[in-house]
């Protein structure tokens, strides 16, 4: 059953995405520490953190491509999740700090004591267990998720006013963590990491292995997409998208459909989070900010809404743009720029950079075969009556 | 409840809705036979869509009883579990699955599990296949499996929305305006096909084309605001005086 289901989701095209991640995954990491620095293929080490961050990016436009292409729920505090599995990793790696830290407590992280906490508050217990804070990067954010998908996709609230509560979930955990007695950490967040099971966070090689994981969950989660998109449930969530009403009416509950791909959304930006925060080396509530979680529909939008590798190349090319733009003369206008490019993409390339190249492959290749009856064009989802 | 409303299909009584004020529909009563084909029509505006809403669970009534085999409280479920009960819908306006294509259109609508559990795991049997064939052969696309449902003309989207209907295995078909937007050719078929459709199962039809209810032969019920009006066969009503100041009076 299980097989079945994920080698449905293994056609030509997405061997091709796993085929690539996974040669980046090896690649990347082998050629910054095993190649010498005069190679003209040597990787610098500065690169391999960024590129590892850009991919768990992408991971996080995925969860939000899957949603909104597929589901049509535009979620706009998809950040989130993404924050909540970041923090459950940084929780785990402050714990890891021990006496190490400034204060040199060795159970409570510096903030506490400076806080003048005397002991450990009851969220933070379990976390020095690397298996325990690995099954709350993903358990915080769908338990959230799911807690909120009852009760939204329940009443029945759709488009605008689901986008609206999203915004307002992710703002009201940004006012939360930035309280000092919430118990996170504050305004500062959580940083100076030190180890992550028993490695080095800073070092070269636990940086290669960070890398390679993002990589690999990115191909991993790319894969379990195509198989549920390839799937009758593909073809529900499709549905729903475009006639929602309709899909009732022919006995599908639509809040439960909802329900499930939301949450494994939300879990899927849990992951992101959480191989994000050991690669940049902090955590802060500004991940919550609701901007972030609207430049995340940028980048889907940029790369293309409806598919899955879209996304993910959107999350890339937007984001190598934004280091090339803000470390530069350049940097005041970024949000200029990213604000243009989806106004610019909105406009002309309504379906995104891999939606307008896959239609354009897709016509040649129809212009080969004139077998292929079907018409090209592909028609607005409508609303259902 | 009464002793009819045990043996019917279907059995309204009172059934009443506003919509800001304004009546829809005015107690209205209706008993469907199981094994029934009944015709629907009336000036715009009678309720007829309204009535098929209420049925399926798309709008409460604010008053009167709704009953399905003899038991089974409508009022109290919603869209997807009438629809599992087995009361399909053909809406007014098709609406199919635009982006999906017509084979996809059909295998969504197809009776089977609906949790979406069973739905992820589910693969296509033979038996389902078989049934897809039969029916895009019914409906005459089998040559257009893979198109998108978009790119069909109105008709053919009718059929498809047919097709669906059909997939569902239904016990009771509600069919809204079946042959709206046909050629005359196209809704000789359409009533060709309702009536060998409802030899296994109940119908109800809602139709203004009056060759097309002509062909249907079956008992006509005549809504006016909200209620019934007048009920029989079609020569029965439309000699009817009451039926003819309606449509006349317009
Ligand atoms: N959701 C709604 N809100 C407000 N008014 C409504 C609503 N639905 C229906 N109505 C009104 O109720 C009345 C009955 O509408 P209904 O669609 O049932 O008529 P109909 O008999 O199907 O007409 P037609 O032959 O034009 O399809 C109309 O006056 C319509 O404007
Ligand atoms: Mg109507």
């Amino acid at each position: 059953m299980i097989a079945n289901f994920f080698l449905r989701g293994i056609d030509r095209s997405a061997i091709l995405v796993i085929a690539i991640l996974l040669a980046v995954a090896v690649l990347v990491p082998a050629a910054n520490l095993y190649l010498p620095v005069t190679s003209p293929f040597h990787v610098p080490s500065y690169v391999v953190p960024l590129v590892g961050k850009y991919l768990t990016y992408g991971l996080l436009a995925l969860s939000v491509g899957l949603i909104w292409g597929y589901c049509g729920i535009l979620s706009l505090g998809h950040g989130a999740f993404f924050a909540l599995g970041g923090y459950a990793m940084g929780m785990y790696l402050m714990r890891q700090i021990g006496t190490r830290g400034v204060y040199g407590h060795p159970i409570l992280p510096d903030f506490m004591v400076f806080l003048n906490w005397q002991e450990l508050p009851v969220a933070w217990w379990g976390f020095q267990y690397f298996p325990y804070a690995m099954l709350m990067v993903v358990l915080v954010p769908g338990l959230l998720a799911f807690v909120f998908g009852w009760f939204a996709f329940r009443s029945r609230v759709t488009g605008v006013y689901l986008s609206i509560i999203t915004q307002a979930m992710t703002f009201a955990l940004l006012l939360g963590f930035f309280r000092n007695n919430f118990g996170f950490g504050g305004n500062n967040g959580l940083t100076d990491f030190k180890e992550i099971l028993g490695f080095n966070v800073q070092a070269p090689m636990t940086r290669g292995f960070l890398f390679a994981a993002s990589a690999i969950a990115l191909a991993f989660f790319y894969v379990i997409c195509r198989s549920i998109i390839n799937s009758r449930f593909g073809k529900v969530i499709i549905a729903v998208r475009d006639a929602e009403s309709r899909t009732r009416f022919i006995g599908y509950r639509v809040e439960n459909y909802k329900l499930a791909v939301w949450t494994l959304s939300a879990c899927m930006a849990g992951v992101a989070g959480a191989l994000y925060v050991p690669q940049v080396g902090i955590i802060n509530p500004g991940e919550f900010d609701p901007a972030n979680s609207i430049e995340i529909v940028v980048w889907v939008a940029v790369g293309g809404r409806g598919t899955l590798v879209g996304p993910i190349i959107g999350a890339l090319v937007v984001n190598y743009m934004k280091t090339y733009f803000t470390t530069g003369a350049l940097a005041p206008y970024w949000l200029f720029v990213l604000g243009s490019l989806f106004i610019g993409v909105t406009l002309f390339l309504p379906k995104g950079i891999v939606g307008t190249l896959g239609g354009l492959i897709g016509r040649e290749r129809r212009v080969k075969t004139p077998a292929a009856e079907a018409p090209a064009t592909n028609p607005q989802p409508q609303a259902a009556e | 409840m009464n002793e009819k409303a045990k043996t019917a299909l279907l059995y309204l009584d009172g059934v009443s809705v506003s919509f800001d004020g304004f009546r829809a529909l005015n107690a209205l009563s209706l008993v469907i036979e199981p094994g029934e084909m009944r015709a629907i029509i009336g000036p715009n505006g009678a309720g007829k869509t309204t009535m098929m809403d209420v049925i399926t669970g798309k709008t409460k009534p604010d008053e009167g009883e709704i009953y399905f085999a003899g038991t089974v409280d409508l009022r109290k479920m919603d869209e997807a579990s009438i629809a599992s009960l087995g009361i399909g819908r053909k809406f007014q306006k098709p609406t199919v699955f635009e982006s999906q294509t017509v084979y996809d259109n059909i295998e969504l609508a197809l009776a089977g599990k609906r949790t979406p559990f069973a739905v992820l795991w589910h693969r296509r049997t033979k038996e389902e296949e078989d049934r897809i064939e039969g029916i895009l052969a019914t409906i005459r696309l089998g040559e257009k499996r893979n198109w998108l449902a978009a790119n069909l003309s109105h008709g053919q989207k009718q059929w498809l929305e047919i097709g669906m209907l059909l997939a569902q295995e239904p016990k009771l078909l509600l069919v809204d305006e079946p042959a709206a937007g046909m050629t005359d050719a196209e809704t000789a078929e359409t009533a060709i096909l309702l009536k060998e459709i409802a030899k296994t199962k109940s119908v109800v039809v809602v139709e203004h084309d009056m060759t097309f209810v002509r062909d249907l032969d079956v008992k006509v019920t005549v809504l006016h605001e909200g209620s019934v009006l007048s009920e029989g066969t079609l020569d029965h009503v439309s000699a009817d005086p009451r039926v003819v100041e309606v449509y006349l009076g317009r």
